[in-house]
C-alpha cells in the first residue's frame, strides 16, 4: 500500500500527462487502425474492376431515319439516341432562351446537331421516361415524358416541368465515323 | 430471480451454472403484469410470433433461391410450382411481411394512444422505433430479390433517393448498387443483407423487451401500478390471453395465404424485372405508402434546397419525429382516456395517416397532390406544434388512484372481484 502511494504521488504531476497522452496516443491509433481495417470492407461494395471495364458501347448510327430514336444499353442503362428533324432543333435552339430549371444551351448538349445522345433515365428517381416509340406521349415540349411522377423533357432532354431536378444527362461519347459512335 | 424452485436436481444443477430457468419464470411466468391490460396489449407478442415465422418461412426459401438477376425470377416461379410446398412456405412469407407491418402499426398506435412512450418508457419506444426502421430496410430487400418488374423499378427509385443529397448523392447510390445501375451486384448484396437484418431485429427486439421488463407495462389507465394488488402474475393469465389471441390472428393470416394470396401483392411483379421499360405506375408495397405520399408532396424548390432533397429530407423526418415523441408530448398524463382534446387529435392523426396512404397508392395528379401536399403538412404539425401545446392547455380528467380502485369501488379489498377483465377504458 505504501509502496503505491509512494508511486502514486510524483505520476499525479508529470506521470499523470504521460499516461493521459499514452491513452490519447493508443485510442486515436486505435481510432484511425479502424477506420483503416473497415475501408476494405466499405470499397468491397463500389463497382468491381468488371463492371466498370464494360462500360462502353459502340452505336451504328446508319439505319436510325430523322425522327426515328433507338435505346441502346450502356453501363445498364439505357441510352436514348434520336436523329432530330429540323423542327426538333429548331425548337431546342429557341427554347435556349426559355425559363430553364437546369440553364444549358442546346448547342452544348449535342457533337452534331442531328443526334441528340442522352442517357434515358429519369433525373428525379430514375424511371426510364417515355417518347422512344412513335405512340409514346412525348409530353409538352416534344421530347419526353416520365410517367412516374409526370416529369417533362423537352427536345434537347432538357427539363421543363415536373419534380426532376436536372437535364438528362449526354453521356461521354465521341463520332468514331460518320455513322459509329461509342459512348463510355 | 427469488420464486424459481425446482425438485429437478438437474435443472437446479444447470440453473445455479446458467440461470435459464430463473431468468424465464422471472420474466414469462410470475412477471407481474397490470391486471387490466386489453387487447390491444396482444400485438407485441404477435409481432413476435410473426418475427418468427419470417424467420422460418425465410430459411427455407433460401434452400431453392438463387440470387442471379438471370435466375432469381425462376427460381422464385420453381418454388412455387415445383417445390413440395413452396408455394406455401413463400405465400407465408409473402403474407406475413403485410401482417408485420399491420401488427407493428397497431401495436404503435396502441402506444400513441396510452402514451406508452412517456416516462419512464422512452428507451423502449425508441428500440421500438429503430425495429421499425430495420423491419423497413429487411422488407424492401426482400421484395426485390423476386426480381419482377416492381422489384427492380421499387428498388431504382428508392435508391435513387440517395442521389438527392448535394456533391456525394451520386458516389453514394454507385455505392449501394455496385455498379451504375440496380443489377446483379445490388441482387446480391441485399439477398446477403435480407439473410442478416432479420437477426439484428431479432437482437433489437431483445433490447425491447428487456427495458419492457425494466419500465414494465403500461395499461389502458396510464397510471402506475400502486401495489401488487393491481398486477397479476404473467402466466396463466396473460399466456391464455396472447394464445387466444394467436388463435384469431391467425384466422385472419391464413385467410390471405390460402383464399387472397396475392391481395397485397402487384400483379406486375409477376413480370421478370426489364431495366429499359419502367412500369406505368409504380409503388411501393402498402406499407410504405404513406411515407412515399410525404416524398412526393413537395414539387417546388425553396431557395437552395431541390424538391427532390426536401422530399427525402421529410421522409426520413417523418420517422425521425417519433424519437422525439416522449419530449414534444410534454403531458404528466399518459392514456388518452383522461386527456379529452388529446384523444380527438389522436384519431384525426390516425385519419391524417389514411389519407397519407391512400394518396401514396395513387398517381401524383390533380387534387391529390394538394390532399397530399396539406395531409403531410398536418402528420407534422400534430407532433411539432399541436402535441406541445396541447400538453400546456388540455385540462386532463381526474386520475383513478389506482388501477384497482375503479372496479372495487373504495379499493384496496381482496383480488377476489379483479378477474373481471376491464376493456376498453
Ligand atoms: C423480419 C423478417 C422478414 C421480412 C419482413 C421479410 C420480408 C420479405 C418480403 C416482403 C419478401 C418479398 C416476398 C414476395 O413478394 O415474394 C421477401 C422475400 C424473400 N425473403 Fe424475406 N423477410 C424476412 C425474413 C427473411 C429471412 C430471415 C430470410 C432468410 C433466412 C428471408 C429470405 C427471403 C427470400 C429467399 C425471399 C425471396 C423469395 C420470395 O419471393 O418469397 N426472409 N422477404
Ligand atoms: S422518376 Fe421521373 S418523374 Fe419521378
Amino acid at each position: 500500500m505504501a509502496d503505491q502511494a509512494l508511486h502514486a504521488q510524483p505520476a499525479s504531476t508529470d506521470g499523470q500527462t504521460r499516461r493521459d497522452f499514452l491513452l490519447y496516443a493508443t485510442t486515436a491509433v486505435g481510432v484511425v487502425g479502424t477506420g483503416l481495417a473497415l475501408w476494405p470492407f466499405v470499397h468491397s461494395m463500389n463497382p468491381a474492376a468488371d463492371t466498370l471495364a464494360l462500360s462502353t458501347t459502340n452505336v451504328d448510327l446508319g439505319a436510325i431515319q430523322p425522327g426515328q430514336s433507338v435505346t441502346v444499353v450502356w453501363r445498364g442503362k439505357p441510352v436514348f439516341v434520336r436523329r432530330r428533324t429540323p423542327d426538333e432543333i429548331a425548337t431546342a435552339t429557341k427554347d435556349d432562351g426559355a425559363e430553364l430549371r437546369d440553364p444549358s444551351k442546346d448547342a452544348d448538349r449535342v457533337k452534331k446537331p442531328e443526334w441528340l445522345i442522352v442517357v434515358g433515365v429519369c433525373t428525379h428517381l430514375g424511371c426510364v421516361p417515355l417518347g422512344q416509340k412513335p405512340a409514346d406521349p412525348k409530353g409538352e415540349f416534344g421530347g419526353w415524358f416520365c410517367p412516374c411522377h409526370g416529369s417533362h423533357y423537352d427536345t434537347s432532354g432538357r427539363i421543363r416541368k415536373g419534380p426532376a431536378p436536372a437535364n438528362l444527362p449526354v453521356p461521354p461519347y465521341e463520332f468514331t465515323s460518320d455513322t459509329t459512335i461509342r459512348i463510355g | 430471480m427469488s420464486g424459481f424452485k425446482t425438485d429437478n436436481k438437474v435443472i437446479a444443477w444447470f440453473d445455479e451454472r446458467l440461470p435459464i430457468f430463473s431468468m424465464l419464470q422471472h420474466s414469462a411466468v410470475e412477471y407481474p403484469t397490470p391486471k387490466n391490460l386489453n387487447y390491444w396489449w396482444n400485438f407485441g407478442s404477435l409481432a413476435g410470433l410473426v418475427m418468427v415465422i419470417m424467420i422460418m418461412t425465410g430459411i427455407f426459401l433460401v434452400m431453392n433461391y438463387t440470387p442471379h438477376t438471370t435466375l432469381a425470377f425462376d427460381s422464385v416461379e420453381r418454388i412455387m410450382r415445383d417445390v413440395n410446398y413452396g408455394w406455401l412456405l413463400r405465400y407465408v412469407h409473402m403474407n406475413g411481411a403485410s401482417m408485420f407491418f399491420i401488427l407493428v402499426y397497431i401495436h404503435m398506435f396502441r402506444g400513441l394512444y396510452y402514451g406508452s412512450y412517456k416516462s419512464p418508457r422512452e428507451v423502449l419506444w425508441w428500440l421500438g422505433v429503430i425495429i421499425l426502421l430495420v423491419m423497413m430496410a429487411t422488407a424492401f430487400m426482400g421484395y426485390v430479390l423476386v426480381w419482377g418488374q416492381m422489384s427492380f423499378w421499387g428498388a431504382t427509385v428508392i435508391t435513387n433517393l440517395f442521389s438527392a443529397f448535394p456533391i456525394v448523392g451520386e458516389a453514394i447510390v454507385t455505392w449501394l448498387w455496385g455498379g451504375f445501375s440496380v443489377d446483379n451486384p445490388t441482387l446480391n448484396r441485399f439477398f446477403s443483407l435480407h439473410y442478416l437484418m432479420p437477426f439484428v431485429l431479432f437482437a433489437v427486439v431483445f433490447l425491447h423487451v428487456w427495458a419492457l421488463h425494466t419500465s414494465k407495462s403500461n395499461n389502458p389507465l396510464g397510471i402506475d401500478v400502486k401495489s401488487p394488488q393491481d398486477t397479476i402474475p404473467f402466466h396463466p393469465y396473460y399466456t391464455i390471453k396472447d394464445l387466444f389471441g394467436v388463435g384469431v390472428f391467425m384466422v385472419f393470416f391464413l385467410y390471405f395465404v390460402f383464399f387472397a394470396p396475392n391481395f397485397f401483392g402487384e400483379p406486375d411483379n409477376y413480370i421478370p424485372a426489364n431495366p429499359m421499360v419502367t412500369p406505368p405506375h409504380i409503388v411501393p408495397e402498402w406499407y410504405f405508402l404513406p411515407f412515399y405520399a410525404i416524398l412526393r408532396a413537395f414539387t417546388q424548390d425553396i431557395l437552395f434546397i431541390p424538391a427532390k432533397l426536401q422530399g427525402v429530407i421529410a421522409m426520413f423526418a417523418a420517422i425521425i419525429v417519433l424519437f422525439f415523441l416522449p419530449w414534444l408530448d410534454g403531458s404528466k398524463v399518459r392514456s388518452a382516456t383522461f386527456r379529452p382534446l388529446y384523444k380527438q387529435f389522436f384519431w384525426l392523426f390516425l385519419a391524417d395517416c389514411v389519407v397519407l396512404g391512400y394518396v401514396g397508392g395513387k398517381p401524383a395528379e390533380g387534387v391529390l397532390i394538394t390532399i397530399g401536399q396539406l395531409a403531410t403538412a398536418y402528420y407534422f404539425f400534430h407532433f411539432l406544434v399541436l402535441l406541445p401545446i396541447l400538453a400546456r392547455i388540455e385540462k386532463p380528467k381526474p386520475l383513478p388512484a389506482s388501477i384497482s380502485a375503479p372496479v372495487l369501488k373504495g379499493g384496496g379489498m381482496a383480488a377476489g372481484a379483479t378477474a373481471q377483465p376491464m376493456e376498453k377504458a
